[in-house]
């Protein structure tokens, strides 16, 4: 995922930011054509100019990630500051989403908060990309006892709503920022586990994995050297495809009390503030924080259809 | 038939099981002392060591997990900390209301993305066929305790056409006499017309809520699927014979259609009764979710644990139904089992 993340010098165009997500993306083909990177380049041009979409989708993350790392420094006011003579007031020039029941600046949170969200939902989507994506690919490539226990396990979380179980996790394990993560994760696992295995196991016994075998490597060398590194671009994929839901489900439970407390700015959070005050007519509390988790989620779910169609042209619809 | 529904309710055993252990897992990683958890923060030493005497917690493990297996088979949940009330009890009476907005909401979803996906498949690229991919593309993104949110702002205060979104009915009411404990069903029953629509009001919104949050996936699969069977070879002799098209896309193309959009259904139920919490805490809708988030308010841990306990038995209960549904519209599906 860095390799979206860093926009590099200047502000590139979203053609510019696709073709780097392309070429970070582009050692994998596992069909070893000399062509791989040229055609790879070629294939995103086009998918660009066929779908304006993931263009502005691009142009929308590096927005967010602005947000994120430059958030804090630009804002027009302190988010934790509160100053009633100006509470509930509804958008003006001088705040622009208004001001909430502690007179705090809706806009000033609104981006604040990108920092913490995005954190969460990148944070929870390497760890189960960790747990999920080599548990997987163990189970896909060794078979027998460790494909039956990483598939149990993926079978018992599968059988909990998966909102549900996070809930649990969250509240067994005390309610902190880093078990929202982690429950997150918990939940995804059974997804990065199958992708990671279905890929892993067809290429077990394929010509490069033989290769290296002949060439005296190990079991887990291969695996961490030759077939880890081939399914990256469909568990990359998969990233930025889950990503979105990573972001529901915090928000989701903060929502409800869980993880981030009060004050700290937080999207979920800050829709529950303005829940109470959406049925007397101050929109402007929940709407902003609701919007902005809204245009993220967007994003990403635009963005892993993007790259989807760029790694995997099959499997569009 | 019977065989391939025995079959697949083995099949639903080590689930059950995998359930039961993670609850009860769940419990052991509580932070800190159980005992000292459940005795309050004023007990004094005594009293923590009696109720981990009480509680069983100084035996070994898996006789505890036994214990707690054995519970569960006499219908025991525990204790709610905050009301002394039994979980169980409480679950028992507060689900029907938790069920009728899921359901209604399921139903309202399927009236909507169902017909969406198939005019969308009839007439691709068509205007229709773009509203259904915004929309499809759309309804994930929406956090849905904001759309709960928005769709109150609008009809609530700006409109007013929406009653306040506090609980199942308002004040000026009271519940029909339970029978089924939906109470769209119960004011039938009792033929009271005014409160089935002073119910049907509460809901409305709610509903529409969890409607346009499980649309998405269901327009999308409903539409990829009629796709790929519109294209199929008996699809072109039933129009060659002179079929209704209405006849040949409904009798016949969406009958097949529908296996990849019941498998869909069981992701949608996940979904489900996840953001059914969420809704219900915006409405404030007195179900098992509230019960869950009230809990989780006051630290209470034996209800949060009844409540995923028991929203994972009826999600592997909901996932079997989906199974059986297979066999009764593919029969293809009852010869293979």
């Amino acid at each position: 995922m860095t390799n979206i993340a860093l926009p590099g010098e200047g502000a590139p165009t979203a053609g510019e930011a696709a073709l780097k997500v392309t070429a970070a993306l582009a050692p994998a083909p596992a069909t070893t054509h000399n062509t791989g990177l040229g055609a790879t380049l070629r294939h995103a041009r086009y998918i660009l100019r066929e779908n304006a979409v993931t263009g502005f989708a691009f142009a929308l993350f590096l927005l967010i990630v602005l947000a994120a790392v430059l958030g804090p420094y630009l804002v027009p006011y302190d988010p934790l500051a509160s100053d009633t003579a100006v509470a509930l007031r509804p958008p003006s020039l001088a705040h622009w989403f208004g001001t909430d029941q502690l007179g705090r600046d809706v806009f000033s949170r609104v981006i604040v908060a990108t920092r913490l969200d995005f954190f969460i939902a990148i944070a929870s989507v390497a760890l189960v990309f960790l747990m999920g994506g080599l548990a997987g690919v163990a189970a896909g490539f060794f078979g027998g006892w460790t494909d039956r226990i990483v598939g149990r396990i993926a079978d018992t979380i599968m059988a909990f709503p998966l909102f549900v179980l996070a809930m649990g996790i969250v509240a067994a394990l005390g309610n902190t920022v880093q078990n929202i993560v982690l429950a997150t994760a918990i939940v995804n696992f059974p997804l990065y586990a199958r992708i990671a295995r279905a890929e892993a196991n067809v290429r077990r016994e394929a010509g490069f994995v033989q290769a290296a075998r002949l060439c005296g490597n190990g079991d887990f060398r291969i695996v961490l050297g030759q077939v880890l590194p081939n399914i990256m671009p469909i568990m990359v994929v998969q990233m930025s495809l889950t990503m979105g839901y990573a972001i529901l489900n915090a928000a989701g439970l903060s929502f409800i009390g869980l993880g981030v407390r009060p004050p700290t700015a937080e999207w979920g959070i800050m829709v529950a503030d303005g829940a109470t005050f959406m049925v007397s007519g101050e929109w402007w509390i929940a709407f902003f924080p609701g919007a902005a988790l809204m245009v993220a989620v967007f994003c990403f779910n635009l963005l892993g259809d993007g790259l989807r169609d760029i790694v995997d042209p099959q499997r569009r619809t | 038939m019977p065989m391939m529904i025995l079959k697949r309710l083995m099949m639903a055993v080590p689930s059950l099981i995998g359930v039961v252990i993670v609850t009860f897992l769940l419990t052991r990683a509580l932070p800190g002392d159980p005992a000292a958890y459940f005795a309050g923060p004023a007990a004094t030493t005594e009293a923590i060591e009696e109720i981990r005497v009480k509680l069983g917690l100084d035996k070994p493990l898996y006789l505890q997990f036994g214990r707690y297996v054995a519970d569960l088979a006499h219908g025991d949940l525990g204790n709610s900390l905050t009301t002394g009330q039994p979980v169980a009890t409480e679950i028992r009476n507060r689900l029907p209301a938790s069920a009728e907005l899921t359901l209604l909401g399921l139903i309202v979803s399927l009236l909507i993305a169902v017909p969406l996906g198939i005019m969308a498949a009839t007439r691709p690229n068509s205007i229709v066929d773009h509203a259904c991919r915004v929309i499809s593309t759309a309804g994930v993104s929406l956090p849905v305790f904001f759309t709960g949110l928005i769709l109150v702002y609008v009809f609530y205060y700006l409109l007013g056409w929406a009653p306040a979104p506090l609980g199942r009915l308002d004040v000026f009411f009271s519940a029909p006499p339970s029978v089924t404990g939906f109470y769209l069903i119960d004011s039938l029953i009792a033929g009271n017309g005014e409160l089935f629509m002073a119910s049907l009001k509460q809901l409305i919104l709610p509903a529409l809520t969890l409607g346009i949050f499980s649309l998405a996936p269901i327009a999308r699969m409903t539409r990829a699927s009629m796709l790929a069977v519109l294209a199929a070879d008996f699809v072109r002799t039933a129009r060659a014979s002179g079929l209704k098209p209405f006849t040949v896309v409904v009798t016949y193309a969406f009958r097949n259609a529908m296996i990849p959009v019941i498998t869909t259904l069981g992701m949608v139920f996940s979904f489900l009764l996840g953001a059914n919490v969420l809704v219900e805490k915006v409405f404030a809708w007195p179900g098992i979710g509230s019960f869950a988030v009230e809990a989780l308010i006051a630290s209470d841990f034996a209800p949060l644990q009844g409540f995923v306990l028991t929203m994972a038995v009826m999600y592997v209960a909901l996932n079997l139904l989906i199974d059986v549904l297979y066999g009764v519209i593919d029969p293809r599906v009852r010869i293979e089992a």
